[in-house]
C-alpha cells in the first residue's frame, strides 16, 4: 500500500515524497525522471471519491479469497433484502474479468447511460440501483482483457463518476482473491474515511460503518484461500463484520418445482 | 499484447520500436525518458523460457472464465492420471492469490529449494512435479497482496528458473479471469512456440502441444463468464483442445442421505429426522424383492446447478468446440481433494488406468471398492485428451 514501486530501488523515498527522483537512492531508479517531474501531492481523484461517498451511509464489502463460493450470489441476495426492507441500495459489481451482477439481477442487456452529471446506474426498483462493466459490453462474450491498471481504473469511476445519490447501503461484490480490484477498492474507500478514525473503527465521512463481509464454503481447500482474504482485510485496516458459510449442506425441498 | 503500455499517447511507437521515446508523439508521455533510455529487442527472459520449455512435450492450460468451477481440482486429478499412465508430469500453479495445488496433491508444508541449476519443484511420485507459490509462504495464513506485475515476475520465474527437466506434460492450473496472469502465461509460452507455427496451431518448441482445456459449470451464470474466456483464447492464438462440465448432476450413494421433515423445521422446533424411518421403507421396497442386493447400490442424483441455457453442450455447439465430457458433482471428489490424492487411485479405473486405458475386462478391475462416479467420468476424458494430444502430434509436420 505504499507509494514505493515495485521496481525501486532500496531506500527509495516514495513517489509522493518531496524527494522524489531527487533523492540519492533514486540514481538508476527507472523512475527517476518520471518521480522527478510527476506532481506530488494527494491524488484529486480521490477527493471527487470522498465527494460521491459522502452520501453513502454504509459501505459492504463481499470478499473471499476463494472463487465460486457464492460471494455474487450473496452479494445480489442481500442487495434485493435491504432494498425490500426499504433501504436506498446500490450494488456495485467490480468484478471486471467476470462481471456476474446482471444476469443475477435480471438486468442482462441493460445500459449505462452518461449524463453531464455522471454516469447513472441501472435501476432494478426505485431503490436499488446496480452498476457493473457487465452493461458495458457491446458483445456479451467479448472478453475483457485488461491487466491491473486499466481495472484499477475502471474502479475508480465507478466510484467517483457513478450518480449513486444518498444511499443507505453500497453492496461492493469483488472478484476473489487480494490483487489489484481489492488493493485499489481498499485505497479508494480509506479516501472517503473519517479523518482521524483509525482504519479497523470502520467509520466513513458519511457517519456510517465501511465492513467486509467474507463468503466461504465449507471444505478445506476454500479455508485456506479465505484466511488470507482475513489477513488482507487486518492488513488493509477493514473491519470484517463476519462471515457466511456457503452451500454448508444441500437441502432439496420436494415440493419447489 | 502490443508494446503499447496502458498510459502512453496515441500513436505510441510501441516499447520496443527504435523511435520508443524519441518519436514527435512521446512528448508527454511519463515513460518518455524511461523507453528513451531502455535496452531495445527482445526479452533475455523469454529466451530462458524457451530454453527450459525445450524439454516439455506438451503443455496444457486449464482455464476458466469463472471461479470455484473445479479448475484445479480437474487439473490436479488430471496431472495424477497422466502420472499413473507413467507420463513424466509437471502441475504448475499460477493462482498467486489463492493456491491450491499444495493441499489438492498432499503436499501443504513442502518447500521449494533453490539451487545454482534453478528452483527444484516438489515431487508427489517420481514423475510428478509441483509448482506453486503455497510452497513459499512462511505462514499459509499470509495473504498474498500482489499488483499484476509482481505476480507476472513470478510466473516468468516458474517458466525459467524452475528445473522441469523432461516432461510429456505440463499441466497449468490457472486463476479464473481474463487479466494479468492469462496475458502473461499466453505472452510466455509463445516464447517457447515453434517458429513458423501459425499461433493456433499450438505447436511448440518441444514438437508438442500447447492448449487449452476449459472448466466449467452448468449454470448460465458460469457460461457466462467461459465465453469470454474462449473469446480470450481465440485472441491470444491459444488453441482449445475441449471443455470439460463439471459438478453436471449430483450423484451420492443412498446411505448418505439425511431425510428432513420440513414443515416442522419452517415452524422452528427442531427437524424431525425422518431418515430411519425412509431407509426402512426403501429397504422394503429395493432390498427385500431383490431389485438390490444392498441400499448402497442406489444412487441419488439431482441437478443442483441447472443447464438454463443448455450448459456446456449448448456453448460447444454454438462456439465449435468440443465437449471432452462431464463430471458428476461427486462428494467423494471433494473428499480425494481434500485428502490431497487421485479420485482414480481405486477400483475398476485404477485397474483401466493401469492398463494404460484399456477398459478392465469385467468391470471387478483389481479392488472390491466401487468406483466414485466423478472418477468414471474423470478417466473418460484423460483419455480423451491423451488421445487427441497424440493424434495431434502425429499429424504435425516433422519438425526441423
Amino acid at each position: 500500500m505504499s507509494d514505493v514501486p515495485d521496481n525501486a530501488p532500496a531506500h527509495c523515498p516514495g513517489t509522493q515524497s518531496e524527494d522524489a527522483g531527487k533523492a540519492s537512492a533514486c540514481a538508476g531508479c527507472p523512475n527517476q525522471s518520471v518521480c522527478a517531474s510527476a506532481p506530488k501531492g494527494p491524488d484529486p481523484d480521490l477527493q471527487a471519491i470522498a465527494e460521491r461517498m459522502a452520501s453513502v451511509k454504509n459501505k459492504l464489502l463481499v470478499l473471499s479469497g476463494k472463487g465460486g463460493v457464492g460471494k455474487s450470489t450473496f452479494a445480489t441476495q442481500l442487495a434485493f433484502a435491504l432494498a425490500a426492507q426499504g433501504k436506498e441500495v446500490g450494488l456495485l459489481d467490480i468484478d471486471i474479468c467476470g462481471p456476474s451482477a446482471p444476469k443475477l439481477t435480471g438486468l442482462e442487456g441493460e445500459e449505462v447511460h452518461q449524463s453531464g452529471s455522471g454516469w447513472s446506474p441501472v435501476y432494478v426498483e426505485e431503490n436499488l440501483a446496480v452498476m457493473s462493466i457487465g452493461f458495458m459490453l457491446p458483445n456479451p462474450d467479448d472478453a475483457v482483457i485488461w491487466r491491473g491498471p486499466r481495472k484499477n481504473a475502471l474502479i475508480k469511476q465507478f466510484l467517483k463518476d457513478v450518480v449513486w445519490g444518498s444511499l443507505d447501503y453500497l453492496v461492493v461484490d469483488a472478484p476473489p482473491g487480494t490483487s489489484d480490484e481489492h488493493i485499489s477498492i481498499a485505497q479508494f474507500l480509506k479516501a472517503a474515511a473519517a479523518p482521524v478514525a483509525a482504519g479497523s473503527s470502520g467509520r466513513n465521512i458519511a457517519g456510517g460503518m465501511d465492513a467486509a463481509v467474507i463468503v466461504t464454503t465449507p471444505q478445506e481447500v476454500s479455508i485456506i484461500d479465505v484466511r488470507k482474504e482475513v489477513s488482507f482485510c487486518r492488513k488493509v485496516g477493514l473491519q470484517v463484520l463476519g462471515v457466511v458459510e456457503n452451500m454448508s449442506t444441500l437441502q432439496i425441498c420436494a415440493d419447489l418445482r | 499484447m502490443s508494446d503499447v503500455p496502458d498510459n502512453a499517447p496515441a500513436h505510441c511507437p510501441g516499447t520496443q520500436s527504435e523511435d520508443a521515446g524519441k518519436a514527435s508523439a512521446c512528448a508527454g508521455c511519463p515513460n518518455q525518458s524511461v523507453c528513451a533510455s531502455a535496452p531495445k529487442g527482445p526479452d533475455p527472459d523469454l529466451q530462458a523460457i524457451a530454453e527450459r520449455m525445450a524439454s516439455v512435450k506438451n503443455k496444457l492450460l486449464v482455464l476458466s472464465g469463472k471461479g470455484g468451477v473445479g479448475k484445479s481440482t480437474f487439473a490436479a486429478q488430471l496431472a495424477f492420471a497422466l502420472a499413473a499412465q507413467g507420463k513424466e508430469v509437471g502441475l504448475l500453479d499460477i493462482d498467486i492469490c489463492g493456491p491450491s495445488a499444495p493441499k489438492l496433491t498432499g503436499l501443504e508444508g513442502e518447500e521449494v529449494h533453490q539451487s545454482g541449476s534453478g528452483w527444484s519443484p516438489v515431487y508427489v511420485e517420481e514423475n510428478l512435479a509441483v509448482m506453486s507459490i503455497g510452497f513459499m509462504l512462511p505462514n499459509p495464513d499470509d495473504a498474498v497482496i500482489w499488483r499484476g506485475p509482481r505476480k507476472n515476475a513470478l510466473i516468468k520465474q516458474f517458466l525459467k528458473d524452475v528445473v522441469w527437466g523432461s516432461l510429456d506434460y505440463l499441466v497449468v492450473d490457472a486463476p479464473p479471469g481474463t487479466s494479468d496472469e492469462h496475458i502473461s502465461i499466453a505472452q510466455f509460452l509463445k516464447a517457447a512456440a515453434a517458429p513458423g507455427a501459425a499461433g493456433s496451431s499450438g505447436r511448440n518448441i518441444a514438437g508438442g502441444m500447447d492448449a487449452a482445456v476449459i472448466v466449467t459449470t452448468p449454470q448460465e451464470v458460469s457460461i457466462i463468464d467461459v465465453r469470454k474466456e474462449v473469446s480470450f483464447c481465440r485472441k491470444v492464438g491459444l488453441q482449445v483442445l475441449g471443455v470439460v462440465e463439471n459438478m453436471s448432476t449430483l450423484q451420492v450413494g443412498l446411505p448418505t442421505l439425511r431425510f428432513l421433515n420440513s414443515s416442522s423445521s419452517s415452524s422452528g422446533s427442531a427437524a424431525a429426522d425422518l431418515t430411519a424411518a425412509v431407509q426402512a421403507a426403501l429397504h422394503e421396497a429395493l432390498v427385500v424383492p431383490g431389485l438390490v442386493k444392498d441400499l448402497s447400490e442406489v444412487a441419488a442424483a439431482t441437478d443442483v446447478f441447472l443447464p438454463t441455457g443448455g450448459g456446456a453442450g449448448a456453448m460447444c455447439q454454438q462456439l465449435g468446440l468440443q465437449l471432452l465430457g462431464r463430471v458428476p458433482l461427486d462428494p467423494l471428489l471433494g473428499q480425494a481433494a481434500e485428502e490431497g490424492r487421485s479420485v482414480l487411485a481405486v477400483g475398476a479405473a485404477a485397474a483401466t488406468v493401469a492398463n494404460g486405458g484399456a477398459a478392465a475386462a469385467n468391470g471387478k478391475g483389481g479392488s472390491q471398492q466401487r468406483d466414485a462416479p466423478s472418477a468414471v467420468a474423470l478417466q473418460a476424458i484423460v483419455q480423451k485428451i491423451i488421445a487427441d494430444v497424440a493424434a495431434a502430434n502425429a499429424a504435425a509436420p516433422a519438425s526441423t
